[in-house]
C-alpha cells in the first residue's frame, strides 16, 4: 500500500485523477479543494457548507446545483456513477458550478480524498 | 441601475414546482451581488431565503417572495397560501419535520429548513394561521 502523502488541499484536477472521475462540467480545475463535505439533504448542505467547500453527493438534482450556488460551494461530485441530466449541466454552466463524476460510492470517495488531504 | 442601494422587489412562488425551487433565491442572489452587497450578507440572504422558498414549493399552494435592500439592511418577506403551521414551537426544532419520504428523496425535508432560516437572520418572525398560511419576516444587517 502507498502511503499517502499530507497535502492542504488538491485540486479538482487531482480530485478528478484520484477519483477516476468524469468531468460534466468544469471550466476550470485548477480551483484548489480544502474542504470536502457529504449530503444528500439540501439544508444539511446549506447549514453545514462552506463557502469554497466541495460537495459529493447523490443527488443530481437542479436543486442540489442551486443549493451549492447559494452555499457558495466551489463544486460537486456525484457519487455512485450518477450523470446529471441536460437541464441540471445547464443550470451548472449558468451557475458555474463545477459538477464531477465519480464511479464509486459516498463513502469510498469521501475516504480517497480524505487520505489524500488528511495523509492517513 | 438607477439606484444602487434602495430596492424593492416581489417574486411569486409556485407551490408544488419543485423543478424551480430555489430560482427566485438564486435570483436574489444575483440582485445583491449586482447591488454591491457585502458576500457573507449575501450568502446569509440567499441560504434564508432559499429555505423559506422550499418551504413554499413543499407545503403551501402559493406564495410571495418580497426583497427590500436599503443601506442599513436586507428583508425578506414570504407570504404563502396555505395549511399553516400548527405548532411552531415544534417546527423550529431541528430535525422535526412533516416531509414525505418522496419530498427527502429529492434532498428536501431535513426538519433543518426554520431552524436554518433563524441561524442566517439577524431578525426573524414567523406568523402562521392553520388552513390560511404562514409569513416570515428575515432580515439580515447589511453591515456586522
Amino acid at each position: 500500500m502507498p502511503t499517502p502523502v499530507k497535502q492542504e488541499t488538491l485540486s479538482l484536477a487531482e480530485i478528478r485523477d484520484l477519483l477516476g472521475a468524469e468531468v460534466f462540467y468544469g471550466e476550470d480545475l485548477s480551483v484548489k479543494v480544502g474542504e470536502v463535505g457529504a449530503a444528500d439533504l439540501m439544508s444539511d448542505v446549506l447549514n453545514l457548507g462552506k463557502p469554497g467547500m466541495l460537495l459529493l453527493t447523490g443527488l443530481a438534482s437542479a436543486q442540489m446545483i442551486r443549493t451549492a450556488a447559494v452555499a457558495g460551494l466551489c463544486g460537486v461530485v456525484l457519487v455512485r456513477g450518477k450523470r446529471p441530466d441536460k437541464s441540471v449541466l445547464a443550470l451548472a454552466r449558468e451557475r458555474k458550478i463545477p459538477i464531477l463524476g465519480a464511479p464509486l460510492t459516498m463513502f469510498e470517495t469521501a475516504g480517497l480524498i480524505y487520505m489524500a488531504l488528511a495523509g492517513r | 441601475m438607477d439606484s444602487p442601494e434602495e430596492l424593492e422587489s416581489v417574486y411569486l412562488v409556485a407551490g408544488r414546482d419543485f423543478i424551480n425551487a430555489g430560482r427566485i433565491s438564486t435570483a436574489i442572489m444575483d440582485v445583491l451581488k449586482r447591488l454591491g452587497t457585502n458576500p457573507e450578507v449575501v450568502r446569509r440572504v440567499a441560504i434564508a431565503s432559499y429555505e423559506a422558498e422550499m418551504n413554499v414549493v413543499m407545503y403551501a399552494l402559493r406564495g410571495k417572495i418580497s426583497l427590500r435592500v436599503n443601506p442599513r439592511m436586507v428583508t425578506i418577506e414570504v407570504e404563502d397560501e396555505g395549511p399553516g403551521i400548527e405548532d411552531i414551537d415544534l417546527a423550529m426544532k431541528e430535525g422535526y419535520s412533516t416531509a414525505t419520504p418522496e419530498m427527502q428523496e429529492m434532498g428536501f425535508g431535513a426538519g433543518m429548513g426554520l431552524p436554518n432560516i433563524m441561524k442566517h437572520a439577524d431578525k426573524f418572525e414567523i406568523v402562521s394561521e392553520v388552513s390560511k398560511g404562514t409569513r416570515l419576516f428575515i432580515s439580515v444587517n447589511q453591515s456586522a
